[in-house]
């Protein structure tokens, strides 16, 4: 499969979502793709309010079968919950577990008035009903469960799309 | 032989002693620990972690602020928590201390923190679900005896480190009843196995173990020269319950010579952080001045023993 270059998705991404930005909208990434791209998005967008992170290691559904992360980050959202517009970002979107533990999680801080979801790409194979809204790249083909596709980022901070064969 | 806190995947299976466990799972400990110390920013307190699990509190001496703590952290990760005095209880009825387990276990428990006035409580209980087959069960020693106390051991730790953010280039002491003192135990055995280079106890003869030299400390019988430029100290309780004999003059004559004021702490590095493990006898190892001055780290070691007793419990748990 050819590797779709992130950069570019990245800006396809921050222009479907520029028209939709108001000056309560607020980011959170999710560790670790998510984070980077969500700080790429912040600059992109000039946003004012700033930029939360979350690790959904604790909110996992998986935690029982597969234990803890070993390192776990901590989750940092620096603004107010309540009433918030919130755009949860991740690098790709698979099955929604992720998305749906970082739901449980920003919940616990408060309740927003509207919660989007941005990724860079869906890789299809959802196991629940989760889609979102703003999306750069949609795969034509669901890709195999035993693949993994991730954003990594190299020393000068360039991003780009890697594909992991498990 | 396998070491028996950990399961065959080599994981946490108990927690029952730092003594030899390995440092790769003191350190991931307190790494998970960390992000557990930001839980007071959250609108709801909680983590679904142990949601659905049942966490006993097996206290068979007193205790308020560890079976407090570990209370805490297990609700914060959504156990359901069960405390029993025991030491009010069926005991006093004549039940063993297997007996009341099983009894537990028919009680569907998912773990047990005990403290017992017992070394080695916490083990037979451990050995004694392994020999059952019940290895989904997992115990965390709370204090037994003069032994151990691992998640005290485990929190000064994650104090240190937070403080000082290394653990090789320090120097600590540790200061008063070390005979008695089953904290002090735990934080040489974690503070050896994390690389400090020079571990020192300060106290009188009568109140250090025997060959104590022979767990890698560096024996000191005055203040004035075993305070002497560390970067952390670490005072214990003095252990008046768990004495017999006459050890000791009278407190007034202990503080004098082995209690812990501004003077004596001016010996130690201008940055040099004072811990407890409470609960503290101000004036007679510890002075007011110091207890509630700029140096004292005490308070905090109480909020950060609620994220590392979540952390330990977060990874029995998850297997």
């Amino acid at each position: 499969m050819q590797l779709p270059d992130a950069e570019q998705l990245i800006a396809q991404l921050a222009s479907a979502m520029r028209p939709h930005i108001t000056p309560a909208t607020a980011l959170v990434g999710i560790h670790t793709g998510g984070v980077w791209l969500a700080q790429r998005l912040h600059a992109l967008l000039g946003l004012s309010q700033p930029l939360g992170s979350i690790d959904v290691s604790f909110y996992r559904d998986d935690y029982g079968a597969k234990g803890l992360h070993p390192q776990p980050q901590k989750s940092e959202i620096p603004f107010d919950v309540e009433g918030a517009h919130i755009v949860i970002v991740d690098d790709v979107l698979y099955t929604g577990r992720t998305t749906r533990a970082a739901l449980n999680e920003l919940f616990d801080y408060g309740r927003p008035a509207r919660v989007d979801l941005a990724v860079l790409i869906d890789r299809g194979g959802r196991e629940l009903p989760i889609a979102a809204r703003f999306c750069a790249l949609t795969l034509g083909e669901p890709l195999p469960a035993g693949q993994n596709l991730q954003l990594e980022r190299d020393d000068s901070g360039a991003l780009t799309m890697r594909l992991i064969h498990a | 032989m396998r070491n028996p806190q950990l399961n065959k995947h080599g994981e946490l299976q108990h927690l029952l002693t730092l003594d030899g466990l390995p440092r790769s799972i003191i350190t991931q400990i307190l790494d998970t620990a960390a992000p557990f110390t930001e839980m007071a920013e959250r609108e709801v307190k909680k983590l679904p972690l142990l949601r659905g699990k049942s966490v006993f509190n097996l206290f068979f001496e007193n205790s308020t602020r560890t079976r407090t703590t570990f209370e805490i952290a297990a609700k914060r990760l959504s156990a359901d928590v069960i405390n029993l005095n025991v030491a009010t209880s069926s005991t006093k009825k004549g039940e063993t201390l297997l007996d009341t387990v099983d009894n537990l276990c028919a009680m569907q428990a998912d773990m047990f923190v005990v403290r017992h006035e017992s070394s080695g409580a916490p083990y037979l209980i451990a050995q004694h679900l392994e020999n059952t087959g019940r290895d989904h069960i997992h115990v965390v020693n709370a204090g037994d005896g003069r032994h151990a106390h691992p998640t005290q051991g485990l929190l000064d730790m994650y104090t240190i480190r937070h403080y000082k953010k290394e653990f090789h280039n320090l120097t600590v002491a540790i200061v008063g009843d070390v005979l008695h003192s089953r904290v002090a135990r735990s934080q040489i055995a974690a503070l050896t196995t994390l690389g400090v280079p020079e571990v020192r106890v300060i106290a009188p003869k009568t109140l250090l173990p025997t060959e104590v030299e022979k767990m890698g400390v560096r024996v000191f019988h005055s203040m004035e020269e075993g305070l002497k430029d560390v970067d952390v100290v670490m005072m214990l309780r003095l252990q008046n319950e768990r004495m017999n004999g006459a050890l000791l003059p009278s407190p007034q004559e202990f503080f004098k010579v082995w209690g812990l004021t501004a003077e004596k702490l001016a010996r130690a590095k201008p940055d040099a952080i004072v811990m407890h493990p409470g609960p503290m006898n101000r004036g007679v190892e510890i002075d007011s001045a110091v207890a509630d001055g700029g140096q004292a780290v005490i308070l905090p070691q109480v909020t950060f023993g609620i994220a590392v007793r979540m952390a330990v419990m977060s990874m029995l748990g998850s297997h």
